[in-house]
């Protein structure tokens, strides 16, 4: 049972100069069972990456708390792998030695740590570029090499913040349904952040639509899209009628919060 | 094979020269060739219009050759070979008579009397109007009046032309004849002039250190040396030359007479201090001018206008007989010409302070040449070599003494019958100091060496302390704030400000120069390792905390490679500062090494040792950048990719 539970969770950045304090999440409630997929959209500045941050423990929370399995999470940790809108490759390391870094550190035995390179390789799409410097790969075979880098470790959760952020539209939509094809083989948790609603939708089981100041949960959906993303093709999806009429409804909502802040701002 | 370079060296000179130039000229018209081609699809400020282009380097690189060939005189020696001895033959002329012409208009624009007549006039004016009326009695004023008209009346004496003595006359006329006879000499041709045994025995220009050749080695040469000698009568002759009017004796008999009497009263010791002390200068003063004035150095100035006219004769002579020598020596030897000075000859302008070419080059090779019996290396020390560095010498500098004092026991003392049987204790000392034979290994040696080899200590104890601090500051708030101040308060002191200091507290031993490098060297690496550490991006620090790594591992794998670039960078501005500040340690202060070289040349004016080293220098901070930037390419090709 590797659910993750939020209760409580208040996050509030107070600035040293000025002594404002910014309420980046309030009172965030929810549980995840192992195994779904959850997206997480809303407006700029409402606190995705705070959450995401918080649950990667690289942030602690003000109050309220945060846990994996039982285990209060208090730090980054092996079961939580992140990866993160840029790569953030080590772009002095081939692919392999990025893939490979987490099992160093753990000072896995390197005949085995090759064959798992090899195969989360294989299943990015990445075959053959084991030593090839990764700052010759374009940006969605870096974004692979992130997600493999991520998977080798085994996390029991994957955190994306944006990763698809800085693709173009056909590198994009492959790397969705990679998303999805690991997430049906492996049955990893997954959260993914993301700007765009039509991602949002497509990969997430259950969808968050967060509002800011204070940042929250706004609304909450459960879809079978990511489901059917399994067998379909995406292209087919996006067509489906009902797929549109969600997407009109989320867009609408992430607008008008959009410009209640112009005009509070 | 130096040694034939050597003495051939005005040869290959003539042949560089001549490949200079067309080198310089097929690079230019490759050029403009170039330069038609490209033009109509080049835009004005596009950066891409610099690339290329090693033409213009090489015309370049022979413009710059041929103005250092041109102004030592290098083309000069190497197509007139005997021109300069010549020039010095001409220049012994002009030392014999510079003293005469420097009297005459034709030297000075004024004759030598006319200065002294307006000179001691406006002194005695000044001594006149300043008489200090309150330590003199009137009738004494009036006598130094009438003094100071007397001594001024000498002046009209001797500007007078009747008064001017009849052998004063004749010997002016003399000297004059004198001096016709030698502008004779000069037009009389070069026949039957023809140089000594010993004159075409003595080296030739440019194959002994620098000289030229003093005696004269051609027939023109010969005639000039020949008139030369004998103007040195006529210079005698002029020197003793005086005018005394008779008027001016009796004046000058009676002038001293009076200034005596007053000397006379200034003693007698009944005038209070600062009244005795205005009578005694005024005195000497009008004293002073009065010696400058009776030993007959003023003429009248029509009485040396025959020998002025000479002088120019034989000035116009001298031209005449130095023929195609003027076009040369105003073409080829730009500058001052030869001037000679008592024994010997040298070149003056840009050919003093600028070797030849060639010279540097041989100077060069004999520097460079290991074989220290044969005259090679400097001062006893090669430029570069190797020898046998015996193992005790590293054991010693590597074990300090007091090792043995730890061990248990005394040292051995001497025994009733005076004898010594060294203990245990005795030997370990023995060994820590080295004294004792272990073998010996091949080393490096020489200045070069030792001059690189302090800069590369230096920078490895730099690298090796520098990095690791550098990168705790980076990541730790203690660190950056605990030896900031330290780094930050004696990093913009320049390190020669530091080096009288350090010099003194660790002598002229490598010590201290290794010491002074190795501060400039730290504070560097510690900076640039400290930017490279805290310009990692926040996300891998992320990410490698959630795929399991330990602090340390962080660093070591992440934060580390992460700041090469900034390291290597570092690395690279420090062995050049190194570089630079090590050679003016090296000035200061020391027994080997290219600043010392440097240094004791220019005691010696070795000019062409200054250049070697200086273009040393040169060469060795390049190959080092050179050698880093390869490095860095080598080594980080991530670099600015990330
Ligand atoms: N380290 C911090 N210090 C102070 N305030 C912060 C800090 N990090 C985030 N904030 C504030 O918290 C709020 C939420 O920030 P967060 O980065 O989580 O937004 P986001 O939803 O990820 O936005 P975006 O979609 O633009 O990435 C913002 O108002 C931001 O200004
Ligand atoms: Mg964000």
């Amino acid at each position: 049972m590797a659910d993750l539970v939020c209760e409580d969770l208040n996050m509030a950045f107070t600035n040293p100069q000025t002594g404002a304090v910014v309420e980046a999440l309030k009172n965030i409630n929810f549980t995840l069972k192992k195994g779904e997929l959850l997206s997480v959209l809303g407006p700029s500045g409402c606190g995705k990456t705070t959450l995401l941050n918080l649950i990667a423990g690289f942030l602690n929370p003000t109050s309220g708390r945060a846990s994996l399995g039982g285990r209060v999470i208090d730090g980054p940790g092996l079961e939580r792998g992140m990866v993160f809108q840029q790569g953030a490759l080590f772009e002095w390391l081939p692919v392999s030695k990025n893939v490979d870094f987490g099992l160093r550190m753990k000072s896995t035995d390197p005949a085995h740590s090759r064959q798992l390179v090899e195969k989360w390789l294989d299943i990015v799409g990445l075959q053959g570029f084991g030593d090839t410097p990764t700052y010759q790969l374009s940006g969605g075979m870096q974004q692979r090499v992130a997600l493999a880098r991520c998977l080798v470790n085994d996390p029991d959760v994957i955190l994306m913040d944006e990763p698809l952020g800085a693709l173009d539209a056909l590198t994009r939509e492959k790397m969705q349904s990679l998303v999805l094809e690991l997430w049906k083989e492996t049955g990893k948790t997954i959260i993914i952040i993301t700007h765009s609603v039509e991602e949002a939708l497509l990969l997430g089981e259950r969808l968050f639509v967060m509002a800011p100041r204070p940042g929250r949960i706004h609304k909450e959906y459960n879809l079978q899209f990511a489901e059917r993303g399994l067998s379909e093709t995406l292209r087919e999806i996006k067509q489906d009628k009902e797929f549109n009429e969600v997407r009109e409804e989320v867009l609408t909502m992430i607008w008008d919060m959009e410009e209640e802040i112009m005009g509070r701002g | 094979m130096v040694e034939w370079f050597s003495d051939n060296r005005a040869g290959f000179a003539a042949v560089i020269v001549v490949l200079l130039m067309a080198m310089f000229i097929w690079s230019i018209v490759l050029g403009r060739k170039q330069a038609v081609l490209t033009a109509k699809d080049e835009v004005f400020g596009d950066p891409q219009r610099t690339r290329g282009g090693w033409y213009w380097a090489l015309s370049g690189v022979a413009t710059l050759m041929l103005i250092w060939f041109y102004f030592s005189w290098g083309i000069g020696r190497a197509y007139f070979p005997t021109a300069a001895n010549e020039m010095c033959q001409v220049a012994k002329l002009e030392e014999v008579v510079s003293p005469i012409k420097a009297a005459l208009p034709i030297g000075s624009r004024y004759y030598k009397s006319t200065l002294l007549v307006a000179r001691n006039s406006d002194q005695l004016d000044t001594v006149e109007s300043e008489l200090p009326t309150d330590a003199f009695t009137i009738p004494e004023q009036a006598k130094l009046k009438a003094l100071i008209s007397k001594v001024r009346s000498l002046i009209v004496n001797s500007s007078d032309p009747k008064n001017l003595s009849r052998e004063a006359t004749k010997k002016l006329d003399q000297l004059v004849l004198q001096l016709n006879a030698l502008s004779m000499e000069l037009r009389g041709g070069l026949e039957g002039f023809s140089p000594t045994a010993k004159a075409l025995a003595q080296p030739k220009w440019g194959t002994t250190h620098v000289e030229i050749p003093i005696l004269p080695i051609t027939a023109r040469g010969m005639l000039f040396d020949g008139v030369a000698t004998k103007a040195r009568e006529a210079a005698t002759l002029f020197r003793k030359i005086r005018n005394h009017p008779p008027a001016n004796v009796t004046i000058i008999s009676d002038v001293k007479a009076r200034i005596a009497k007053f000397k006379k009263v200034n003693a007698s010791g009944k005038f209070d201090k600062k009244t005795d002390a205005d009578r005694v200068a005024y005195v000497k003063a009008v004293e002073r001018i009065f010696r400058r004035l009776d030993d007959g150095t003023i003429f009248p100035a029509n009485s040396l206008d025959g020998v002025n006219g000479a002088i120019a004769g034989l000035d116009a002579a001298r031209d005449h007989a130095r023929g195609s020598l003027g076009t040369i020596e105003a073409i080829f030897f730009p500058g001052i010409g030869v001037v000679k000075s008592r024994t010997q000859c040298t070149e003056q302008g840009s050919a003093r302070w600028l070797p030849k070419p060639m010279d540097v080059i041989a100077r060069f090779l004999k520097l460079a040449n290991p074989d220290i019996e044969g005259g090679g290396g400097y001062k006893g020390v090669p430029l570069l070599w190797w020898k046998w560095l015996p193992v005790a010498d590293l054991v010693d500098f590597v074990t300090p003494d007091w090792i043995a004092d730890l061990w248990p026991g005394d040292y051995v003392r001497h025994g009733i019958d005076g004898t010594i049987s060294p203990n245990f204790k005795d030997r370990l000392l023995n060994f820590a100091r080295g004294d004792l034979y272990l073998g010996s290994i091949p080393a490096l040696d020489g200045h070069l060496w030792d001059s690189v080899f302090r800069v590369l200590i230096a920078m490895g104890l730099g690298i090796f302390l520098g990095v690791p601090l550098g990168l705790f500051m980076g990541v730790s708030r203690f660190f950056k704030s605990f030896f900031d101040p330290l780094i930050e308060l004696y990093r913009p002191v320049p390190p020669l400000a530091w080096a009288p200091l350090i010099l003194t507290i660790f002598g002229i031993t490598d010590d201290g120069k290794v010491f002074l490098l190795f501060m400039v060297a730290f504070a560097i690496m510690v900076i640039s390792a400290r930017t490279g550490a805290s310009g990692t991006q926040l996300s891998k620090i992320r990410a490698s905390h959630s795929l399991g790594a330990s602090d340390r591992q962080i660093m070591w794998n992440v934060i580390l490679p992460n700041a090469l670039p900034e390291i290597l960078t570092g690395v690279r501005i420090a062995i050049g500062v190194c570089w630079g500040t090590l050679v003016a340690a090296e000035i200061l202060a020391g027994t080997t090494g290219v600043g010392f070289i440097e240094n004791i040349a220019r005691t010696v004016s070795d000019y062409e040792l200054i250049w070697v080293t200086i273009l040393i220098m040169g060469m060795l901070g390049l190959l080092f950048d050179l050698i880093m930037r390869w490095v860095i390419d080598k080594t980080i090709p991530w670099r600015g990719k990330g």
